[in-house]
């Protein structure tokens, strides 16, 4: 299982935090501190997976921005780097050839698809196609939800 | 009331502070618009709200008076505002907050929610954050979501099970059934979910080996037959639900023969047809090894595992490369023949680049070492250890003495081998290693001459590494007098004399890099070379009086007593430094650091002896007993006042005095002195000690009644000239550092600087400034010493 999900900058800057554990607020703040810091100072050519307290550290670089999970030990590694590789390609297939900018401004959507593709720790469907249905749907029920709002809204009697 | 902004704006002008302060500014002012909106009953615009507020926690804000907002929303009826408040909940809320209790009502309503996307929501936010409690409240629910749903929530309530189970192990048997037919769907998601849930609960439910057919069709129609475009990853049919599989076969089959025996085929089928030249593929593949690896398998599937494991280390992904070895240690003590085979790629791995690499690759090549493969194996490990980088270094060198304690094919061999260590990380080495040297040095009668010729030839290259440095005076000491004879079977010997071997252990006893311990091996040295080699006292006088350290001076006045009382190279003298018999392994002390220490007593105790020893111990108690209980020079007590304080320059004591008397007739090395003035004494030696290092030491003295304190020394030379930072064992100070001592009555300190000297022969000159409080008045004064005679 995975125990959390991070995305941060080169700058190290946090971008997107998903943790599957139960765990406190100063603790977590701690955790990603260190990692990032221990990512951030490898070198390109360098092995994608690390030990790290008790867990293994799978990261990948996608431009600017890091990937990185933290799977326990009985995990594969390989598989965890397939996991990394698709939910880059929803994202880049949601957004349009995705860039740091728009999980910043969007970082919302960016995490109802992070939502849709993990629960607990595993993903939840082996089928990017219907990850990206569900998504679509989702976001079409929400549009509905806020238009007749607005309607209303024009009427004066919101 | 500031007007809110949309949250793209906010991001944007948070974005757009210049400063941490004026991002702060920033944020203050939208929390205070959020808080205030959030005060309002109903509006638009909540889930922008929480949605800004979120962002800001993000970036590390406190942002909890959101939680009561969330709980809101998540009972709200729209869609849009469920959806911020669960991710709100993810967030902001965990189950330590008890603020979660109170969305447990709203995820029960939403789980039997009519709209499929709102269940989903419900089942990931349990699934996330669900606490003990909650999810036994709610596990009824997920069980009924489980049996009779559509595919979307079938394969998000699984995964909900799989988070409740974790969290509740006793709701596993709940589930049990109804993951069991899950099984028998065809949507992919769904059977992820399912082997996941049974992998995860399958502990308490025996039933489960039957699902291994099941599993082992599902498995074949995936890799077989089943071409799936929506399921397919760079040629392989779903390698996610596949890894999963083979995980859930391998607990299966871990400690079962016929759970094992169902499976064999098709993991032979899997490890030869999946495509191994993507990622993807040897994940698959990986999975299956291990799958293989841990069950009851027959040795040629085993083999095949191995040999797949064997292709992963000749990679070019290092990743790949990695993975392999970390699963080839699992296995190198139960198949050791087979990991055997790849002992060449393994220590090739030694050179990689990635420090990770290195590491696994280290524990590999020690596990496999052999009696058959230690030659080759052992020049491959000297040889990492010279550039291998430094926190892989003290575990590389113990692994080294370990292996070559236990198939060392001759003791030469095995001699060598522990001196290459300590010659190129005698830093790293652990405590023991200089008494198991020397144990084992005793033990080889027959190669003691050419052991004590190769020391002495390490030893006159290089003094810096302690623990060669140890091992060689002992060495040195013990058997000196072969060194001498000139004629050695086992090497060439080297023209040796009296002078040479003692003006070697000098070196080390006035060298600044040596420790306290190496300093204790080499005096004791000395003392034995007394019968060994030489009647030279006078020499071993000089060597006595140049070292320096209470601990130290004590042994050498006990020695030099010894030397003066026992003075004819009479039997008792002999007697008591003779050859030191074989050591057993493990008796008497173990850390070398006491080695030099504890051989006093061993001499003052010896058996068998009558009354004439009796003499020169008392003598030695007096005299240990008059100087007992004071500080050096280093550590100066200002309260005692009349005691002389260690071994002084001038001094009031009058036993003091025939010691000294003893000590006095000798040459030091040139002194200059540069100083005196109020009583305070500034004297300067220098000593070439090599080619490359002129050692200049500089002593001060006290002879005034009172005490001075806050003295302070800078030093410098022209900048030709580089300062090379003496050892930390010296009280020294550095040009352009203060070091303040404080000179109690009648004390000494002795401060130490070592130089290179200049390239090109320019003139060394030092510039001294010295500053020092006396009987209340402060001095400062500067000196230059201009010519050092016989540069």
């Amino acid at each position: 299982m995975m125990r959390f999900m991070l995305l941060f900058s080169r700058q190290g800057k946090l971008r997107l935090q998903k943790w599957y554990t139960a765990t406190a607020e100063r603790d977590k703040k701690k955790m990603v501190r260190e990692l990032m810091q221990i990512v951030l100072a490898r070198k390109p050519k360098m092995c994608s997976f690390l030990e790290w307290r008790d867990l293994k550290i799978v990261y990948k670089r996608y431009a600017s921005l890091y990937f990185c999970c933290a799977i326990e030990e009985q995990d594969n590694e390989l598989i965890t780097l397939e996991v990394i590789h698709r939910f880059v390609e929803l994202l880049d297939k949601y957004f349009g050839s995705v860039c740091e900018l728009d999980i910043i401004f969007n970082f919302e959507k960016a995490y109802f698809i992070l939502d849709e593709f993990l629960m607990g720790g595993e993903i939840q469907d082996t089928s990017k196609k219907s990850v990206l249905k569900a998504i679509e749907q989702s976001d079409l029920l929400q549009e509905e939800d806020e238009s007749p709002r607005s309607v209303l809204e024009e009427m004066g009697l919101a | 009331m500031s007007p809110s902004i949309p949250l793209q704006e906010m991001i944007r002008a948070i974005r757009s502070a210049r400063t941490q302060c004026e991002e702060r500014g920033v944020i203050q002012r939208e929390c205070a618009a959020i808080r205030a909106q959030f005060r309002q009953s109903d509006n638009g615009s909540r889930s922008h709200n929480l949605a800004k507020l979120l962002y800001v926690h993000m970036l590390g804000y406190p942002a909890h008076f959101g939680q009561m907002e969330c709980v809101r929303m998540i009972a709200s009826s729209r869609y849009s505002e469920k959806r911020v408040g669960y991710l709100g909940a993810m967030m902001l809320l965990d189950e330590k907050q008890d603020a979660s209790l109170l969305i447990t009502n709203s995820i029960k309503n939403d789980l039997s929610h009519s709209n499929q996307y709102v269940q989903s929501l419900a089942l990931c936010t349990l699934a996330c954050m669900g606490s003990a409690e909650m999810c036994r409240d709610l596990a009824p629910e997920i069980d009924r979501l489980l049996r009779a749903s559509n595919s979307y929530i079938k394969k998000k309530a699984a995964l909900c099970a799989v988070h409740i189970v974790r969290k509740v192990q006793d709701l596993g048997e709940l589930f049990a059934p109804a993951a069991r037919s899950l099984l028998a769907e065809k949507n992919h998601g769904v059977l992820h979910g399912a082997v996941i849930l049974i992998t995860d609960g399958v502990c308490f439910v025996l039933c489960m080996f039957q699902t291994v057919p099941e599993l082992v069709q599902i498995m074949r129609s995936l890799t077989v037959s089943g071409y799936s475009p929506e399921h397919d990853v760079a040629g392989v049919s779903d390698p996610f639900l596949q890894v999963r599989i083979l995980r859930l076969l391998r607990i299966l089959g871990r400690h079962c023969e016929t759970a094992s025996d169902a499976m064999n085929d098709l993991l032979a089928q899997v490890a030869t047809n999946t495509d191994s030249t993507k990622t993807v593929g040897n994940a698959v593949l990986y999975e299956t090894v291990l799958t293989v690896l841990d069950i009851k398998s027959e040795s040629g599937l085993r083999v095949l595992a191995v040999n797949i494991l064997g292709r992963f280390l000749l990679n070019n992904d290092r990743n790949i490369r990695y993975i392999a070895m970390t699963s080839l240690q699992k296995i190198v003590n139960t198949d050791h023949n087979a990991v055997q085979r790849h002992r060449g790629t393994i220590v090739d791995c030694l050179k990689d680049h990635d420090a990770s690499v290195k590491r696994r690759a280290l524990e590999l090549s020690l596990a496999l070492v052999s009696a058959s493969n230690i030659r080759s194996m052992m020049k491959e490990l000297l040889l990492f250890l010279s550039s291998c980088p430094p926190e892989l270094r003290s575990h590389t060198a113990s692994g080294i003495f370990t292996a070559a304690e236990r198939y060392a094919p001759s003791q030469r061999w095995h001699i060598d081998t522990m001196l290459h260590v300590l010659t190129t990380a005698g830093g790293d080495v652990r405590d023991e290693t200089v008494p198991n040297l020397i144990q084992l040095i005793t033990n080889t009668s027959e190669l003691h001459c050419y052991t004590v010729h190769k020391l002495y030839r390490a030893l006159l290259t290089d003094i810096s590494q302690q623990p060669l440095v140890q091992v060689a005076c002992w060495c040195i000491g013990e058997y000196g007098d072969l060194l001498l004879r000139g004629e050695c079977q086992e090497t060439e010997p080297v023209q040796v004399s009296e002078d040479d071997v003692l003006d070697a252990l000098e070196t080390v006893l006035q060298s600044h890099m040596s420790s306290p311990a190496t300093r204790a091996f080499a005096l004791t040295a000395t003392m034995k070379l007394s019968t060994r080699i030489t009647d030279n006292v006078e020499l071993m006088f000089k060597i006595f009086k140049t070292g320096s350290g209470i601990q130290l001076r004590k042994f050498m006045i006990f020695f030099l007593l010894f030397l003066k009382n026992v003075l004819s190279p009479s039997v008792l003298r002999a007697a008591v430094l003779e050859r030191m018999p074989v050591i057993e392994k493990n008796s008497g002390q173990s850390n070398g650091e006491s080695a030099g220490a504890k051989t006093e007593p061993k001499i003052m105790v010896k058996p068998g002896e009558t009354s004439p020893p009796q003499q020169p111990v008392n003598q030695v108690c007096d005299l240990l007993d008059l100087l007992g209980g004071s500080e050096g020079p280093a550590q100066p007590n200002p309260a005692q006042s009349t005691t002389a304080a260690g071994l002084t320059m001038n001094t009031s004591s009058a036993a003091g005095g025939d010691l000294l008397d003893l000590l006095g007739g000798f040459q030091p090395t040139p002194t200059l002195s540069v100083y005196e003035k109020n009583g305070v004494n500034l004297t300067l030696q220098y000593e070439r000690q090599s080619d490359a290092v002129l050692t200049v030491t500089l002593t001060a003295c006290n002879s005034t009644d009172s005490d001075i304190s806050s003295f302070s020394l800078q030093a410098a030379v022209p900048k030709v000239c580089p300062q090379r930072r003496p050892s930390p064992h010296h009280r020294s100070v550095e040009s352009g550092r203060r070091g303040d001592l404080d000179l109690s009555q009648s004390s000494s300190a002795s401060l130490f600087t070592a130089f290179h000297p200049c390239p090109i022969q320019v003139h060394l000159k030092m510039r001294i400034r010295i500053s020092y409080t006396v009987q209340g008045s402060a001095f400062q004064d500067m000196v230059q010493v201009d010519s050092f005679q016989g540069l």
